[in-house]
């Protein structure tokens, strides 16, 4: 897997050693990076092993924001587990509702009215233009554009979270979802705010992308940093916009069609080289297309209920069985495994976290690469602690 | 300045204001000191979970918490006086956060933000949630939310730049490196189970609450 | 895609001698899964990854499931003969058995290459405590590193053949298996301003004698309801 061609021997004594003597090349210098680190996004920790700069292993550690969500989920209802799913990914909270939602709503067989799914199309995709902008800023950080791209990013993102919670009364933690559809119903005022959003943010992404993507420093410290190849991407599980990076097909809203999606007409960006500024470039026309999808769900959203008149609020009890659900969020698949057995309460309750099964190939990403380099791969993977650890 | 000085010698705050109207400040050194520690607390660039991001939105443009004097979140803690625990403190992060602590000089302050870093929020039941950063080290401000907007950082912000003010150099009111004791709180380890100490008892002590027999 | 059945009987047909069984699954979502022996497991994941008609190359999701033993209490009703010559009664005889624990691996597995899924599959370790052990699908899917090592983190099932099988979310020195069902989790209950239910009876074991006070009045019972209830009344059931 290593990207240098050279072969090291594997250092003696395990992680703990701080200077390891390899005879032939010299010290390798071991480097905790973290859990405490401006640039590791979160508590998260990466044991790099340096020879010089140049990277030849690389150990990620986590487990520092390891709340017992999964235990949790296993002593609390089904309804009252959804507050906690915002605080999986506390980037992209409506997305995550609707994982859980779509997953006990297979489990127990419940349809949803389709005004509540045009809804759930519209807060997802702006949820997915929160995650990517904000992706942006935070790499750019990274880099070291210390501040400014960040305060753009943070500027639109203030915007949608106004909407969010002008509809679900928190800007954050939104709690939307319902089994059988959404909990409260868009007014006018609201629908006509988030179209001047969705209009106006094609604007911003062309100011920004002048700003930010023909960048020679950007381009010069991405491109080529951080390659990966498809089949390792495929064989890793990775999903999501690292996944397209290196050119595979594979959208959750193209394959499962999961809700309304079918009904719109996207395209899905596909990368070429599978490096960082390839997964920077996926993701900001994954929000041109986000743009489309919302102009268009917005232009057809139908009247109706938005909550299933037959579904059961308190007393909720699915028949015993099993469901995966899994919708495609702003950092890749995320899916709810949930074993029922008949009682309010599931009897396994399981998170498919993707920030947790994409850093797999975070080490084979870095390997050959220097320490500055592993920060922007970092950056690119796009994690979020409180999917990784749970 | 608006506090009333009973140690010193007989000037009202009447005729305080009329002096410093003609540009003559008349005060204690004490006092300068604070309200230059006041006006440019420096936090420690430490975000944990979801009340990171507020405190991030804090910082931007929008909230902009740099008119309040914290411009610079420092990396390093040696160079910053402020920790604000944002987020759910696991027992697995509780000795980085004791040993983050410990590096950064005196005067420090630590606010806990959020539920989680308040008393363990919302993942309260757990093998891996520490309930509350006050078991190990001293809180001067809570900012309970889950999360707390950026307003209310600012605001428990503001509270503390008002602690800070108001603190004396002897008395009850000291700040906590003038006053007699050790200032390095111990780091706990990792046990079988849980950590070990599960608290720290020069720091916390469970609040004895008088309860009827009904509840 | 095929189904299952199909699917069992082509393994069945590779790999002579090898456990498969269906498992139907009775709600509403209709996800069946098939459970593998542990014996060929790895050659069957690899089969199914490789096979021209399945080519499930994505191992989307390893899932961790505790089954606890559970005491089994069956009736049967059985003919008694009367001592005193009568005719013969009916009695219902009860006979206990304990079925054995074990945990279970549930593998979520799909297409990328042809755009289908999921194909469940399943392996069941032999007991909870001695045999806890599964081949691990890690050389055949690279997403289950990460994710067999939180299942063996936190249900304490050994994976052979997994590169590192080590702790992943809790730390180094921690010995039990939390997400166990029979998990005790440690007693930090002595601050809880607001207890209800379960927590009520972790937190009293706190509480000085003293602190109770008999003659005071009357408090909510357990499980508050939301609504405005002028007396104490049992909780409804949420």
């Amino acid at each position: 897997m290593s990207n240098s061609g050279l072969e090291f021997p594997a250092p003696v004594g395990g992680s703990h050693v701080a200077a390891v003597h390899d005879p032939f090349h010299g010290d390798l210098l071991e480097v905790s990076m973290g859990p405490h680190h401006p640039s590791t996004h979160g508590v998260f920790r990466m044991m790099v092993t340096l020879d010089g700069e140049t990277i030849v292993k690389l150990k990620p550690v986590f487990g520092y924001l390891h709340r017992n969500h999964e235990k949790l989920g296993e002593n609390t209802s089904y309804l009252a587990s959804m507050p906690y799913t915002d605080r999986l990914d506390y980037l992209n909270s409506m997305t995550n509702n609707w994982a859980y939602a779509l997953a006990v709503e297979k489990l127990a067989g419940q349809p949803v009215p389709e005004r509540a799914e045009y809804l759930r199309v519209i807060l997802a995709e702006l949820t997915r233009l929160l995650n990517h902008v904000c992706l942006a800023g935070f790499l750019l950080q990274d880099t070291g554009a210390s501040g400014t791209p960040l305060m753009y990013a943070f500027r639109e993102r203030e915007k949608i979270l106004d909407l969010f919670e002008s509809l679900s009364g928190s800007r954050m933690m939104c709690n939307y979802q319902r089994f059988g559809g959404c909990r409260v119903d868009a007014s006018p005022e609201w629908l006509a705010g988030a179209k001047h959003i969705t209009d106006n943010f094609g604007r911003f992404l062309d100011e920004y992308e002048e700003l930010i993507t023909g960048n020679e420093i950007l381009m010069a410290r991405t491109q080529g940093v951080g390659a990966l190849s498809p089949e390792l991407a495929i064989s890793a599980g990775i999903t999501g916009p690292m996944l397209r990076a290196t050119g595979v097909d594979y959208d959750l809203r193209k394959v499962d069609a999961y809700g309304v999606y079918s009904r719109f007409n996207f395209r899905v960006p596909l990368g070429d080289h599978g490096d960082t500024y390839d997964r920077y470039m996926i993701r900001v026309l994954e929000m041109r297309e986000s743009i489309t999808i919302l102009q268009q769900a917005l232009r057809d959203l139908p009247a109706g209920p938005i909550m299933d008149p037959k579904a059961k609020i308190r007393g909720f009890r699915p028949k015993a069985g099993e469901a995966y659900g899994r919708i495609e969020g702003p950092k890749g698949e995320i899916g709810f495994y949930l074993i029922s057995d008949g009682s309010p309460n599931p009897y396994r309750y399981r998170v498919r976290p993707p920030s947790f099964v994409n850093l797999t190939v975070l080490e084979d990403m870095c390997l050959g690469q220097t320490i500055a380099d592993a920060v922007i791969i970092l950056g690119s993977v796009d994690i979020v602690l409180g999917e990784v650890d749970r | 300045m608006s506090e009333p000085a009973t140690d010193a010698p007989g000037l009202s705050d009447a005729e305080r204001d009329e002096l410093r109207r003609h540009g003559i400040l008349l005060t204690k050194i004490e006092e300068l000191v604070n309200l230059g520690r006041s006006k440019s607390v420096w936090p420690l660039q430490f975000g944990l979970a979801c009340c990171a991001i507020e405190m991030i939105a804090a910082s931007m443009a929008r909230f902009d918490i740099a008119r309040f004097g914290s411009e610079v979140f420092r990396p390093s803690p040696r160079q910053a006086d402020l920790l604000i625990v944002s987020g759910t403190v696991t027992k697995k992060m509780a000795p980085q956060v004791v040993r983050l602590w410990n590096q950064m000089p005196e005067p420090k302050y630590c606010i806990a933000m959020g539920a989680c870093a308040i008393s363990g929020g919302p993942f309260k039941q757990g093998y891996n949630v520490l309930k509350g950063i006050d078991r190990f080290i001293p809180v001067d401000v809570y900012i309970p939310g889950c999360p707390p907007r950026p307003e209310a950082l600012l605001h428990g912000l503001i509270q503390l730049q008002e602690q800070i003010r108001t603190a004396k150099s002897s008395g009850p009111k000291t700040t906590r490196h003038l006053r007699p004791g050790d200032c390095n709180y111990p780091v706990p380890e990792f046990g079988d189970r849980d950590l070990e100490p599960p608290a720290n008892p020069a720091v916390w002590q469970p609040p004895q609450i008088v309860r009827s027999e009904k509840a | 895609m095929e189904t299952l059945e199909q699917i069992r009987d082509r393994l069945l047909a590779r790999f002579p001698g090898a456990e498969v069984t269906l498992v139907t699954n009775p709600g509403a979502a209709a996800q069946h899964s098939l459970s593998l022996g542990l014996a060929h497991a790895a050659a069957m994941a690899l089969f199914l990854r490789d096979d021209a008609e399945l080519k499930l190359d994505y191992c989307s999701n390893v899932t961790g499931v505790d089954w606890p033993e559970k005491e089994i209490i069956e009736s049967t009703k059985v003919s008694v003969p009367d001592p005193a010559g009568g005719p013969a009664k009916i009695v219902e005889q009860k006979t206990k058995r304990i079925q054995p624990g074990s945990l279970e691996v549930v593998y979520h597995l799909y297409s990328m290459a042809k755009k289908h899924g999921p194909v469940i599959i399943r392996l069941r370790t032999a007991n909870r405590t001695d045999r806890a052990n599964v081949p691990s699908l890690t050389p055949v899917w690279r997403s289950c590193e990460f994710q067999e090592r939180e299942v063996f983190d936190l249900f304490g099932v050994k994976f052979d053949g997994h590169p590192d099988l080590r702790r992943i979310l809790m730390w180094d020195e921690f010995t039990a298996h939390p997400m166990r069902k029979d998990y005790v989790e440690p007693d930090d209950y002595e601050w809880e301003p607001t207890p209800h239910g379960t927590v009520l009876d972790k937190a009293k074991a706190h509480y000085p004698p003293s602190a109770l006070v008999a003659a005071a009045p009357a408090a909510p019972a357990h499980g508050a309801p939301t609504h405005a209830a002028p007396a104490p009344k049992e909780a409804p059931k949420p």
